[in-house]
């Protein structure tokens, strides 16, 4: 007889805490990203997504083993990265004769892949070339997409969701307005996406609107769009699906005016007037004639409530 | 005037240095200010990006463009100073990103849980210490200390009435406390297993002190097919019956079930079956063959010989001999040739 396998608790309290993290949640944690390379990698594709990395800092994980895995045959081992490192995006670098300077970004929803595109890089000018200063660590960049691919094509479309998931950094309610230093620019065209850095520099104008000027810091890549898996549409509903707790419910019958005075509106059913209690006196007490009559008509009436 | 002038020209000048922060689009740019982002699906100038020279430069120009209509609606946003710095609070993020993991569940309830919540059965909090009579002090109700207040406590044990005086209490009492541990731990993997809805296999009978008549059947039919030969040879009782639902704990009642493959041994079989359909010779199997032919052999034989007899010999009218050969409706005769019982043969059974 197969024995029962043993369910082990989670021993020390860390160890608990640690396995509750990694329970799906309500709102969840900022998506880590691990950066993976392959058999065979090439300068320019370690420095590139290096350089990467530093922009997702505190959000990213770097594994510096070689790992022979091909993710577009065979994507296994990278989910078992990821669910073992708790992140759900990863880069993965690679290079050969076929596919030279490569660089996979993808996506994990239930740590299963949800979105995987394969970039080739064309042109790459990294983060130490460019001499000037740079932003501060961890800032939330303004990402900036540009051209009409990323709107009409399907792929490209999916591409701009993976590229912001990429690099949206946390969630935020508020943002420091002296705080806007970095801005990433995004631009697809011609199965080329080019991928340009600033740091943002807020002038005086005369107005309480400060003049943007901007100052590249790198990197600047251009990559060029290869091999792209992408999930079907209703696996991508199902991943973007809201929890019903956190949708805002709707607020009925209540309004504002111009000058912020709230009014409501109230929904009273009818009285009924017949079971009104009125003053009671000696005098108008009943006989006990007169109340069978009035009980018998009172399951009348209940009667006929239940009915209407 | 011709001062004024001056001026005004020189201001002019100086401002196209400089970019205004009003920036013209042919179309608006998409604004999700939660996620700071900017969507501009505009024409891009495709001959500059060709061109490896202005191809930073005309980048440079959108990003300043688009960064600066990204800042105006932000500036827009209601401010708040916290802290000596100015904070814009961002309305919440409207561009759609799939989830990291699925929706958290409802963990099921276990038995218990779900029995008092029948019953209305609430969860009272109890203080960690309890006052002891006995001790009069203050002892822990569980965990640290708990067991020395106890040992501190049941120095001595009563033997109770008509209890048995040579056995002793304090392995008596150890082993009701193992016993109800264990239980506790086989109720929690049995509400863990009812939860994650997976099939738990019999674990035998739970010591009871008294078995009822079902139980005992039970036991009876399992401890008969638990012999080397699976039971077979174990006689039967007058009226004995086995009993129902032990499929599972006998041996031939188990079905084997192979685990899901993975991903890669399903794609491995998946290619060798493709593999196999393409590349099909066919296989030669030499002693079938060898048997194949001497049977047909054998066969064109048999039919030359036929065709001979038939040639040579012709009846004519009646019946002779043994080797009349068959008619119909007529009744087999014993040691004629090979029996077969299970097909119909002789006179018709009513």
């Amino acid at each position: 007889m197969p024995v029962m396998q043993r369910i082990v608790k989670p021993t020390t309290h860390r160890s608990k805490r640690a396995l509750l993290a990694r329970e799906p949640k309500l709102v969840e944690n900022t998506k880590n990203a691990l950066f993976i390379k392959g058999r065979k990698t090439s300068g320019m594709v370690v420095n590139c997504m290096k350089d990467l990395y530093d922009i997702k800092k505190p959000h990213g994980k770097i594994l510096n083993r070689q790992n022979d895995i091909l993710p577009f045959e065979n994507i296994t081992p990278v989910e078992e990265f990821s669910r073992k490192h708790d992140a759900s995006m990863f880069m993965f670098a690679s290079h050969n004769k076929k596919r030279p300077h490569n660089l996979i970004l993808g996506r994990m929803y239930d740590s299963h892949i949800l979105d995987m595109v394969e970039f080739g890089i064309e042109r790459y000018r990294g983060l130490k070339e460019f001499k000037t200063q740079k932003v501060s660590l961890g800032i939330k960049p303004c990402l900036l997409f540009a051209g009409e691919l990323f709107e009409h094509n399907h792929e490209y479309r999916r591409i701009k969701n993976l590229l912001v998931d990429m690099f949206q950094r946390e969630k935020i309610q508020a943002v420091r307005l002296q705080g806007l230093e970095h801005a990433l620019l995004f631009t697809a065209a011609e199965d080329q996406i080019y991928l340009r850095s600033y740091r943002i520099q807020l002038k005086k104008s005369g107005s309480r609107i400060p003049r943007t000027e901007l100052e590249e810091i790198g990197p600047s890549i251009d990559f060029k769009v290869r091999r792209t898996k992408i999930s079907s549409d209703d696996l991508f509903k199902l991943a973007c699906k809201r929890p019903k707790e956190l949708k805002v419910k709707k607020v009925k019958n209540i309004s504002k005016d111009t000058f912020g005075t709230q009014h409501g509106r109230i929904h009273i059913p009818k009285q009924n007037i017949k079971r009104l209690q009125t003053r009671k006196m000696k005098g108008l007490k009943k006989t006990v004639l007169e109340k069978e009559e009035q009980r018998k008509q009172r399951s009348v009436d209940a009667k006929t409530d239940i009915q209407t | 005037m011709d001062v004024v002038t001056k001026v005004l020209e020189e201001a002019a000048k100086h401002a196209e240095q400089f970019k205004s922060i009003h920036v013209e689009k042919h179309l608006e740019l998409e604004y999700d200010l939660g996620t700071l982002l900017a969507v501009d699906t505009n024409d891009l100038d495709l001959r500059k990006i060709r061109s490896k020279s202005d191809r930073d430069q005309y980048f440079k120009d959108l990003a300043r463009d688009n960064t600066q209509l990204l800042l105006n609606k932000i500036w827009e946003l209601p401010t708040e100073r916290v802290e000596e710095a100015v904070v814009a609070k961002l309305p919440a993020p409207t561009f759609v990103l799939p989830r990291e993991k699925p929706l958290p569940k409802q963990k099921p309830l276990t038995k218990w849980q779900k029995y008092a919540q029948e019953k209305g059965i609430m969860k009272t909090k109890k203080s960690k210490l309890a006052w002891d009579g006995t001790l009069q002090k203050w002892v822990p109700r569980y965990g640290f200390k708990r067991a020395a207040a106890e040992e501190e406590k049941n120095w001595l044990l009563p033997v109770p009435d008509r209890g048995d005086p040579n056995e002793d209490q304090f392995t008596k009492k150890s082993k009701i406390k193992s016993e109800n541990v264990a239980k506790n731990e086989f109720q929690r993997l049995r509400n863990l297993a009812k939860a994650k809805n997976v099939k738990i296999p019999r674990v035998g009978f739970l010591s009871v002190d008294k078995l009822n008549s079902k139980q005992l059947g039970e036991v009876v039919s399992v401890a008969k097919a638990s012999t080397a030969s699976l039971g077979k040879f174990q006689g039967n009782l007058p009226k004995e019956k086995r009993a129902k639902n032990i499929g599972p704990l006998l041996p031939s009642g188990r079905k084997r079930k192979l685990a899901p493959p993975t991903p890669v041994q399903e794609r491995k079989s998946n290619l060798d079956i493709l593999d196999s359909i393409l590349n099909k010779k066919p296989k030669l199997d030499i002693e079938k063959a060898v048997n194949r032919s001497l049977n047909t052999e054998q066969q064109e034989q048999s039919e030359g010989t036929k065709s001979q007899k038939k040639g040579g010999k012709r009846r004519k009218g009646g019946k002779k001999g043994k080797g009349a050969g068959k008619r119909t409706g007529t009744k087999p005769k014993g040691g004629k040739g090979i029996r077969k019982p299970r097909e119909k043969t002789g006179r018709k059974r009513r």
